[in-house]
């Protein structure tokens, strides 16, 4: 098997699966074709995150990737969320074959966009936070051909 | 793992009991080298051109005809870049399709960097050229066309005999690389106007690394592999001997059962596709439905990836394949499901299951069943079902 036991669980077995009705802040990343879509949903009340949800398309790095990323960010203060990068991620999964680790940078930039749409929603800044660039907002349609 | 259920025939086979019993002594006993002088070497050499005779006898071509090789690949390679080399004086285009195996793609690509031209020709939805197309494309510089016998992804079979007739009335060599199509269609070189034709031992119950290539008399061919006079003088190697014996015996035990065989794996195939396209919603058959490998299925399951599929049906023991991004080694899904008109994100959720003689209607019946949870379970966590069951409802 091309994946670490750790992957294969987090695929087998997804933590965290699902949507938050009143969620604080939803990001949707990536491009279906690509091949992958995670969208992350956050539950932040007093700068911690209590919650994460997910839904993903794609193979089963990304199905891990969001499920370990959702992991490490609960409980969270929204600064120490942003520390939680793809290489993060990919370590808690006890890495990933090169060809997926644009999963790991997908999960991260998921995580940015939920935080994002937060801080937008609140009218407030997140220092060292950037508008994640794979960003594609519910209302919005996928990116055609020119992706 | 306890059983598994293989349903990758087109990735590669099991040998053959009977393939294996026929080869063994050629590891242990007969190992000698053909082009040795003494007895038993000449007893090796029989083996290898009793082979041949078998593989002649199977596509009605000559013994003289039939070059070994190393599979389809070389096969392919030697096929192209022989011809084109051969030819050149004559001309320096070629015609192919889109959806060829990327052994004939890449070798294309490769002489369109030494100057010769390449036209790939589209196929419609159900993966099929189009014969206009073809002629339109033909031009005084032609040297040679070369469509698949049968495609490897979606199993739609060309219209060979049509190209033959075709490229022989123009004068055009015409190469089809039949690496999926021999041993389980029936193939007349002479009535289908073939010049040369790719095949391959180990989709066909023989070992890996043996394939031949049928190369008309009269066509002049580049040598690929340079060194000793095996193989006439035209392909250098000490000769394969277990492998050549395998293929030849494979070839033949196929075409002994073919007509039993085929309709007995289209009738499981077509309950297959029956099955899942009546349990799964927003699923389709990729490819044409009759004019099909008899064990080709490529299904497209709308809002999930496929390798997913896969990693879920891995967990039964049932072995498959995708033409996904993430199972093609790159970012972009299947060349031929793009050409037959896929948009990408569909593409990247299909399923193909390719049966052969040892798969039974019990290892069907468990597919049947275990497939559509492994759908519903990947589309709950899918934000594309999410988003198409909320505008469904809004």
């Amino acid at each position: 098997m091309m994946y670490s036991e750790k992957v294969m669980d987090h695929f087998m077995n997804p933590r965290n699966v699902g949507e938050i009705e009143d969620a604080s802040g939803v990001g949707t990343v990536g491009n279906a074709k690509c091949g992958d879509i995670m969208k992350i949903f956050l539950k932040i009340e007093d700068g911690v995150v209590l919650d994460a949800k997910f839904k993903t398309f794609g193979c089963g790095a990304a199905v891990a990737t969001s499920s370990m990323a959702t992991e490490l960010i609960k409980g969270k203060t929204i600064k120490e969320a942003l520390e939680i990068t793809n290489k993060a991620v990919m370590e808690a999964l006890d890495g990933l074959p090169p060809i997926k680790v644009h999963c790991s940078c997908l999960a991260e930039e998921a995580l940015h966009a939920a935080l994002w749409d937060y801080a937008e929603k609140n009218g407030i800044v997140i220092e060292g936070l950037e508008k994640p660039v794979n960003d594609i907002s519910e209302h919005e349609h996928l990116p055609e051909e020119d992706y | 793992m306890d059983r598994i259920y293989y349903f990758d025939n087109a990735a590669t086979t099991r040998v053959s009991p009977e393939v294996i019993d026929e080869i063994s002594k050629y590891f242990s006993e007969s190992y000698f080298n053909p082009s040795s002088i003494y007895t038993p070497a000449q007893k090796t050499k029989e083996a290898v051109e009793k082979a041949r005779e078998k593989v002649a006898r199977a596509f009605n071509a000559d013994t003289k005809e039939i070059y070994f090789t190393s599979g389809g690949s070389e096969s392919d390679n030697w096929a192209i870049k022989g011809i084109a080399e051969a030819y050149a004086d004559k001309g320096r285009h070629i015609i192919t399709t889109a959806i060829e195996h990327h052994a004939v793609l890449h070798t294309c690509e490769y002489l369109e960097t030494k100057g010769y031209e390449i036209t790939y020709l589209p196929v419609d939805q159900d993966g099929l050229i189009s014969l206009d197309d073809l002629k339109k494309a033909i031009r005084p510089d032609t040297i040679l066309i070369t469509v698949m016998f049968a495609n490897n992804e979606i199993g739609t079979i060309q219209p060979i005999g049509e190209i033959g007739k075709i490229a022989r009335e123009h004068g055009i060599i015409f190469h089809t690389d039949a690496v999926q199509a021999a041993g389980h269609v029936p193939i007349d070189v002479k009535e289908l106007n073939i010049d040369l034709m790719s095949m391959s031992g180990h989709k066909l119950y023989a070992p890996k690394g043996v394939g031949a290539l049928y190369i008309r008399k009269g066509i002049k061919i580049k040598n690929l592999i340079h060194g000793g006079q095996q193989e006439r003088g035209r392909r250098a190697t000490t000769e394969n001997v277990p492998g050549i014996v395998g293929l030849g015996k494979a070839v033949e035990s196929a075409c002994a059962n073919m007509q039993e065989e085929t309709e007995r794996q289209r009738r499981m195939r077509d309950r297959i596709i029956d099955g899942i396209l009546s349990k799964i919603d927003h699923c389709w058959l990729n490819g044409s439905r009759e004019k099909r490998l008899p064990g080709n299925i490529n299904i497209s399951f709308e809002f999930v990836e496929g390798e997913s599929i896969l990693l879920l049906l891995d967990m039964y023991g049932i072995c498959g394949s995708s033409g996904s991004a993430c199972t093609s080694g790159s970012l972009d899904p299947s060349h031929v499901l793009l050409a037959i008109g896929l948009p990408h994100e569909k593409a990247h959720g299909s399923l193909r299951i390719t049966l052969g003689r040892f798969n039974t209607e019990e290892e069907a019946d468990y597919l049947i069943e275990k497939l559509p949870p492994i759908i519903e379970r990947l589309r709950q966590m899918s934000p594309l079902y999410e988003e198409y069951i909320k505008n469904k409802r809004g």
